[in-house]
């Protein structure tokens, strides 16, 4: 028996392997490790933030600053090594810390004075984004032997793929926050909140704390989406990343989790990057097709995925009454 | 036998709110291996005991004794480390996550810092299966019936090693088989020395389980009794507040005999709620909803006014039926609410006196045809002046009134548009004594103006002195219907005791 | 005995509630952000003292005061609407891609087509109120979220506005439709008129009529609204297509004064000023009070800001850094924990607290 809490999840992976099948049949070399790799590679830092997001949402917040902070951690490691000198990754070691800094700040307007995260975060999309421009408004080149070592470093796949840099710093976070979620107690805590905060509150969760973490959490995963996305361009620019905070949210909701927080799994949102992905691939190779059926696509997936969830939860909640009803 | 032990003691515990004295000097003895029923009709003060001793509000004055000790607790969390674990009637689990998670959550069992899911998925095996449980526990708690729910919130104290657990109305949603189950797991309990404090307003409960009762009423502990050795009329009695003798037969207000029906409800039934309903009330007459909490008074009333829509059974009102989707249908026929929960329901807290009682009048008259301000201020003005509203301005946001005089204003809301049938749920819980006198007289007042109305209360005395017949309900059903020479308090509290 | 005792209770409570700051707040609300708007104009004027002096030339006035009043002409439209949405307890963030579908749909109307510029206009309008119906009912019928509901619109709109655009940065050659964006009429550019004209219609329809109060009640507390006879739902449908109007409406704006429709950037982030806008005018983000008034000093003091910094001879890219820390600023001014902080700090509790 196949629970519903997982039906989104295969909805968005039947649809991913749907399109990919009709791609493949269509166009030749779309079914190819080719295209597979490229959309790791080409979308690394969408699935970065994509992550931090997932948590936040499931938490039941949101996270609106994530677009701004790549443009500020990329602005800010460019001028670093360009400008000063520094070695990348000292820069990266100074730039980590800020972003933690920046997050705690936010979670602490959100906890301890109560503000709505939409509108907090939304102030600190504004101070990222401010502080980025400030920093620089042109887009800042990066010439160090590290990028070009970066850039060369990885292996290729059979047929034509290439797992880069990129990739696998998003494969090893991916597998860090899957064991962070599902085996360790920060993880169950942010499950909690988002279920219910009260409830979470009389059973101990210490709210505070894992509010706060989980903004962290989110601010330092998009620092290094910022990091990653230097290594896609060899620049830094205070412009880069406008709406990915969209981008994540809506590949949050195809990936089956629940804006009012509480359910989901992190798969299911990478399973959402990569549908998105795919529809911009399909879009590419079809030549005929306009870019802007990605968006309105992506609009009516949004639409649909919204109403799926509607109409389950609706669902379980009639179940749980017949069953109380029906029990004994 | 041995003397068992003190646990928990309160001694003279008193809660203030601004404006509310919700505790006044409340004394609780709780000992080893004892299930103690609190009991107390709604606004007694039991949630904001229950509150109080298990450190979700802080007390305003008193002491608290845990195991001989004086402490207070700043948090749940706190008292739970302590030992006192409590189970609220809304399931304060989390749905979302699966039911071992919920019955370990903060306590999971780790290796190297990470969760075994596998052995806290046995260990909550085991733990249910001490109450009779086989569920799967990896399972969402969301995909359980209350009851389990229920019961696995009451594992989860256990499983906390508490030495008191307080069950906050555990009964409320479970059907008669489910409730054994959770009196069974309460007996095992009571034999290992749990102490448990038990909330419920089902009285024949509270005598199958109960060693001990405390009754409290208007915030205050009326007595700490034996159950044993209390009959439940004088139970009734301690609760309801009149000694039955004190009671003498007051006249029904006389109505004219030969009155039209004006509302009649044939049969009706709300899904998962009241079923079989029948009553009528006549025009210019008052008739009372007695029974306990929760014994269906506030359904009915919500039915008539369209919020619950009818699953069976139809309304008649004026010779017509009414197919009620939403309470404005109610209000074009003529019905209007007072409704018992005045904070979320009644009052629309930040505007004004003056909006809020132009509102309904102004919603009948619809959003184009703007009441002129100077006839807002009149109407205001004269029912602040009429009903004795205790405000220096009507422009003041009507949630800085207190609870008598935000009722007065609902009230005032009503009178406005003058409606043929006034419901008033509860129209005295939670009031000062002033106002609540004045509340009754208007309420008499309004009858005899020929104006129909339906009221319920907890306060038999007051439905008997202005009502002409009271309908009692019991567990969602209509038990009997009283009139005349029989309608009196003590007859009541023998309908709403023994159906 | 006990009665007149706890009669003459409730009436030192009454006296004393009189006293409490909850009554002095209705004119405070206004206090402080004119406050801030003086402020800034005051800086300016220190910075710059021609800042205050206005020239006519070709039947026209020109000058710095001027010039914040047109460029906020956009954004205090869509106030105007966020305004609504806000004391619902709702939130729109579909405006900005909203003025991009209407600037689109009239751009192609008046390149394809010989349609009089009236029925281009109303074409326009129409658009912006579907796409408001569509939000409202998502919100108020399918009790989707606001912010989700709207985000569908915010994604899928600018698709749909470079869809009739065809990717193409439309621009077209219709002086009269131009006059909405560029024109002035009694001196003052038009669309500071058609802002003043929105402004003036709306307070109308919502202060005139009990639209408002209604709004406000259903914002303040759904479920006794409904108790009382008001039909929560369709006020909730009203406020969003009224924000879908607004929305068209300055897409029209921003769509004339550039003689095109750019689907990309036409009221892009626009919604994140609106909705500041009406925050930094006190309006409570969970719904409740409106007032339009505020919400338009707000986009000003937003506009202000920007000219500031300018004048101040403070490179532009200050600009979203100095309005992100004001953001901060209003926002923890309006946590009550902040203030009661703050006021322990300064030892300046208020009068009567101890009461």
């Amino acid at each position: 028996m196949m629970s519903v809490r997982y039906l989104p999840l295969w909805i968005t992976a039947a649809l991913l392997c749907l399109l990919f099948g009709i791609g493949g049949w269509q166009f030749d070399g779309f079914a190819s490790l080719a295209v597979v790799s490229n959309l790791f590679s080409d979308n690394a830092f969408l699935l970065i933030v994509a992550l931090g997001m997932t948590l936040v949402i499931i938490s039941g917040g949101i996270d609106l600053s994530v677009g701004a902070v790549i443009a500020l951690s990329g602005v800010a490691v460019s001028l670093l090594i360009s400008q000063y000198q520094w070695h990348p990754l000292l820069a990266f070691a100074l730039i980590l810390p800020v972003a933690a800094l920046f997050g705690a700040l936010m979670g602490v307007l959100i906890h301890v004075y109560k503000l709505q995260p939409f509108i907090v975060t939304l102030a600190g999309m504004f101070l990222a984004r401010g502080l980025a421009t400030t920093l620089s408004e042109e887009s800042v080149a990066i010439d160090h032997s590290f990028y070009d070592a970066i850039a060369e470093f990885g292996f290729v796949l059979p047929g034509g793929g290439w797992v880069g840099a990129s990739t696998m710093i998003f494969i090893v976070l991916l597998l860090l926050v899957i064991v962070l979620m599902h085996y360790s107690r920060f993880g169950t805590y942010v499950y909690a909140l988002g279920g219910n905060s009260q409830s979470a509150e009389l059973m101990g969760v210490p709210v505070a704390r894992t509010t706060i973490a989980i903004y962290v959490l989110s601010s330092v995963l998009a620092a290094l989406a910022g990091i990653v996305f230097t290594f896609y361009t060899f620049s830094g620019y205070a412009l880069a990343g406008v709406g990915m905070e969209l981008d994540a949210i809506a590949a949050v909701v195809i990936g089956g989790t629940l804006l009012t927080g509480g359910s989901g799994f992190v798969i299911g949102t990478v399973l959402g990057v990569l549908l998105m992905g795919v529809i911009q691939t399909y879009i590419i190779f079809d030549g005929s097709l306009s870019s802007w059926w990605t968006k309105i696509v992506i609009g009516l997936l949004l639409f649909g995925f919204i109403v799926l969830q509607k109409v389950l939860s609706r669902r379980t909640a009639l179940t749980t009454a017949a069953g109380g009803t029906a029990h004994g | 036998m041995t003397t068992p032990s003190l646990v928990l003691e309160l001694k003279q515990v008193c809660k203030h709110f601004p404006g509310v004295k919700a505790l006044q000097d409340v004394d609780l003895r709780l000992f080893a291996g004892e299930v103690h029923a609190l009991l107390g009709e709604n606004g007694a003060g039991k949630s904001t005991l229950v509150k109080v001793m298990t450190g979700a509000l802080a007390k305003s004055s008193g002491d608290i004794y845990f195991n001989g000790q004086n402490c207070s607790f700043a948090s749940p969390a706190a008292a739970q480390q302590a030992g006192i674990s409590t189970v609220y009637q809304e399931v304060n689990l989390l749905p979302n996550l699966s039911v071992a998670q919920n019955l370990f959550l903060g306590h999971e069992p780790r290796r190297f810092g990470l969760i075994q899911h596998q052995k806290m998925q046995q260990q909550a095996q085991q733990l249910l299966l001490r109450f009779k449980l086989n569920i799967d526990v990896s399972a969402p708690l969301a995909q359980y019936s209350v009851a389990v729910q229920q019961l696995i919130a009451i594992a989860r104290g256990v499983a906390m090693s508490a030495k008191v657990l307080v069950l906050d109305e555990p009964t409320a949603s479970l059907d008669s088989s489910e409730v054994q189950m959770l009196f069974d797991v309460m007996r095992q309990l009571r034999e290992q020395g749990v102490a448990i404090v038990f909330i419920t307003h089902f009285l024949d409960q509270v005598y199958q389980i109960s060693d001990r009762i405390t009754v409290l009423r208007n915030g205050s502990k009326v007595g700490e009794y034996l159950a044993a050795d209390l009959p439940r009329a004088r139970l009734i009695e301690a609760m309801l507040g009149k000694e039955l003798q004190q009671l003498t037969h007051q006249a029904a207000t006389t109505t004219p005999a030969v009155a039209e029906p004006l509302l009649v409800l044939n049969n009706i039934a709300v899904k998962g709620s009241i079923s079989g309903i029948s009553l009528t009330v006549a025009q210019g007459q008052a008739v009372g909803l007695a029974g306990l909490l929760g014994s269906g008074r506030t359904e009915v009333c919500r039915a008539v006014y369209g919020v619950d829509v009818l699953s069976q059974g139809e309304i008649q009102f004026g010779g017509k039926t009414l197919r009620l989707q939403q309470p404005a249908d109610a209000i074009k026929a003529g019905i209007a609410l007072c409704p018992e929960e005045r904070k979320t329901e009644g009052i629309i807290g930040p505007l004004s006196i003056r909006e809020n009682i132009m509102l309904a009048r102004q919603a009948r008259r619809g959003w184009w045809r703007y009441l002129p301000v100077k006839q807002q201020q009149q109407l205001a003005a004269f029912y602040i002046d009429k009903l004795h509203i205790a405000t220096p301005d009507a422009d003041k946001p009507i949630e800085q009134l207190s609870g008598g005089n935000q009722q007065k204003v609902i009230l005032a809301r009503w009178l406005a548009i003058n409606p043929q049938l006034l419901i008033l749920d509860e129209p005295t819980r939670g009031i000062d004594i002033g106002a609540h006198a004045e509340i009754l007289l208007l309420i008499k007042s309004l009858c005899q103006q020929g104006m129909s109305l339906l009221v319920t209360s907890s306060e038999l005395e007051e439905l008997v002195a202005f009502a002409a017949k009271v309908v009692v309900l019991r567990d969602w059903q209509k038990v009997t219907e009283l009139s005349g020479d029989t309608m009196t308090a003590p007859h009541i509290m023998q309908a709403i005791a023994e159906g | 005995m006990k009665q007149t005792q706890s009669c003459a209770d409730s009436l030192q409570q009454a006296r004393l509630a009189r006293y409490s700051p909850g009554s002095i707040k209705t004119s405070a609300r206004y206090l402080w952000p004119l406050a801030a708007l003086m402020l800034l104009l005051a800086v300016n004027l220190v910075l710059d003292a021609s800042f205050f002096q206005l020239s006519f030339q070709d039947g026209r006035l020109y000058g710095s005061l001027i010039d914040i009043l047109n460029r906020s002409a956009p954004v205090a439209l869509l106030a105007i609407g966020m305004s609504l949405v806000i004391a619902t307890g709702g939130i729109d963030l579909s405006v900005g891609a909203v003025m991009a579908i209407a600037g689109a749909v009239c751009a192609n109307l008046l390149l394809q087509t010989e349609l009089p510029l009236v029925l281009v206009i109303a074409a326009g309008l129409a658009t912006g109120i579907a796409a408001g119906l569509i939000n409202g009912i998502l919100v108020s019928y399918l009790k989707i979220q606001p912010i989700v509901a709207t985000l569908l619109l915010m994604v899928a709109g600018r698709g749909v506005a470079q869809l009739i655009n065809q990717g193409q940065i439309v621009t077209f050659q219709r002086p009269d439709f131009a006059w909405l964006g560029t024109g002035s009429w009694l001196g003052l550019p038009l669309p500071i008129w058609l802002v003043i004209g929105m402004f003036a219609l709306s307070q109308l329809l919502l202060r005139r009529t009990a639209l408002g109060l209604f709004i406000e009640a259903v914002g303040c507390n759904a479920t006794a609204s409904r108790y009382l006879g008001i039909n929560d739902k369709a006020i909730k449908l009203f406020v969003y297509a009224f924000a879908g109007f607004c929305a068209a409406l300055a897409g029209m704006i921003s769509a004339a004064d550039i003689q095109g429709s750019d689907a990309n950037n036409a009221g892009l982030w626009l919604e994140l000023d609106a909705i500041l806008a009406v925050v930094i005018g006190g309006a409570v983000l969970s719904g409740g009070r409106f007032s339009l008034l505020l919400s338009v000093i707000g986009v000003l003091i937003i506009q202000s800001l920007s000219t500031t910094i300018i004048v101040s001879g403070l490179p532009a890219k200050f600009n979203l850094l100095i309005k992100a820390l004001v953001v901060l600023l209003v926002l923890l001014l309006q946590s009550d924990k902040f203030r009661r902080q703050l006021s322990s700090w300064l030892r300046l509790r208020p009068q009567g607290a101890e009461l």
